[in-house]
């Protein structure tokens, strides 16, 4: 029977969660790197038993540490991040507002290759993308997205200005799509070379130009495997999709109570089905009237029902992270996420029903999950 | 024989319980560099936790104590107090009171 594995990552640390193939009985290890922040913790598709955690902290800085036994072991990997080259400055609202250095902050994200198990991507805050072929034993920046024509006019979302987003098409091993906060959509045919800036159609009211090229607080970015040219974006306000790579966006917001969210996920068999959770807004972190609700559409978005069975549906004021949500490869798709009081949700039945599987773990920061065999 | 005591969450990270201790080569003066440098060699997970790694700048919420004195902001290259040259006192590295 296959064994489920869900890796939290917290505030306080990390945490992995296993059931079998039931999804009933779910058992919580001991903390992993406690009183680490750990923003990212995610398994290489390739090579299952191999973690990646992403842990820092204000006083000690970043770590990436790796596991080649699911989690058993641990070993500290190169924890390097050089900005190449000419450094440059990027907007900055702070103190004299004038602009800012680029200055390493940490490592938000880390996607390893679909295809290599050497390579891994790693998303930082001062925005950058950073890449390793031997398993985080070196990184190398990738710089030409730092040094974009446009890279000066970037400014730090309420997180920071950080490269949270890495998209990696199976089907094309050179094309990399990444997401910045606030700055938006960004391509790259060449494996990094180059890059575009792909925002047409996203729309940002706090803009002087709400139609920019550039400046478009893009919260998470999700493809179906099967299906790479079609993304789903959930962005400051609206939820977007792409049917040709990010070359442009239409809004799929539709019924909606509300546009605003951070995560956005894919049904693992289903490419059109989408799953979100609506947040009121910038300033309130939190579900709409204390009701927590799961949102899924079985049409690409656009048409969305809500899912709240198992979920609080009063006094519930937790935000939901864009990194802290994922689906399993099972049949029926499992859904998964988790929040900043500290509980992760999951649901065995595509969204349908929701039972917690931790209730008081730190605020959750990112949420995977893994099927092993 | 110096001792350097590290705060918890590096002690973990390098897998060592209580007290550091290293053999330093006296000949030349031993500095708050060099100490760094010779533990960060015996510890390489530790590079980057305490000083930045191209900057070599102490990292701002670690704080360095010795002889019950302040010595963060020592010049790098300033040797060590006498008493932690012979193991007398530790070298303390702490993580800054601040936030936790």
């Amino acid at each position: 029977m296959s064994l489920i594995k869900v890796l939290v990552g917290t505030r306080k640390g990390a945490f992995i969660i296993t059931s079998d193939a039931s999804r009933k009985s779910w058992e919580i290890a001991d903390p992993l790197f406690p009183g680490w922040e750990v923003y990212h913790l995610v398994a290489s598709p390739v090579m299952p038993g191999r973690l990646y955690a992403s842990q820092s902290t204000q006083w000690f800085g970043q770590l990436i540490q790796r596991s080649d036994n699911g989690g058993i072991s641990w070993q500290a990997m190169n924890n390097k991040f050089v900005y190449e080259g000419d450094i440059g400055t990027h907007r900055w609202h702070w103190g004299d507002c004038s602009p800012h250095v680029w200055q390493f902050e940490r490592i938000w994200h880390l996607q390893p290759s679909p295809i290599d198990p050497e390579v891994i991507y790693a998303g930082a805050a001062d925005a950058a993308l950073f890449c390793s072929v031997d398993g985080g034993q070196q990184w190398t920046e990738l710089d030409a997205i730092r040094k974009h024509e446009s890279a000066s006019h970037w400014e730090p979302g309420a997180g920071g200005l950080c490269l949270h987003t890495i998209v990696l098409p199976p089907d094309n091993p050179n094309q990399i799509f990444v997401g910045i906060s606030a700055a938006g959509f960004f391509k790259s045919d060449d494996g990094g070379t180059t890059w575009r800036l792909s925002n047409k159609g996203l729309r940002s009211f706090e803009l002087p130009d709400p139609y920019a090229e550039v400046g478009h607080c893009v919260h998470h970015v999700a493809m179906h495997p099967s299906r790479p040219q079609v993304l789903y974006l959930q962005k400051h306000w609206d939820v977007m999709r792409s049917d040709d790579a990010g070359d442009s966006w239409n809004e799929i917001t539709g019924n909606l109570p509300n546009g605003f969210g951070f995560p956005i996920q894919v049904h693992a068999h289903e490419p059109d089905t989408v799953y979100i959770v609506p947040i009121s807004g910038e300033s309130e972190h939190f579900p709409p009237g204390g009701k927590l609700l799961v949102y899924r559409s079985r049409t690409g978005g656009g048409e969305w029902e809500p899912l709240g069975r198992g979920l609080p549906q009063r006094d519930c004021y937790v935000n939901i992270f864009r990194e802290a949500m994922a689906v399993d490869s099972l049949e029926p798709c499992g859904v998964y996420f988790g929040t900043t009081g500290g509980q992760v949700y999951a649901s065995g039945d595509e969204g349908d029903n929701w039972s917690v599987i931790a209730r008081d773990l730190p605020a959750v920061l990112s949420v995977e999950v893994q099927v092993l065999p | 024989m110096i001792r350097v005591q590290l705060p918890t969450h590096l002690r973990r990270l390098a897998q060592v319980s209580g007290e550091v201790t290293m053999s330093i080569d006296d000949t030349a003066p031993v500095t708050q560099r060099v100490m760094l440098d010779t533990l960060e060699a015996r510890y390489p997970m530790l590079k980057g936790t305490i000083r930045d790694q191209v900057t070599g700048k102490r990292r701002g919420f670690v704080r360095f104590f010795a002889c019950q004195n302040d010595v963060s902001d020592e010049p790098l290259d300033t040797p060590l107090p006498e008493p932690v040259l012979k193991g007398e006192a530790p070298f303390m590295i702490v993580g800054a009171m601040a936030g936790g």
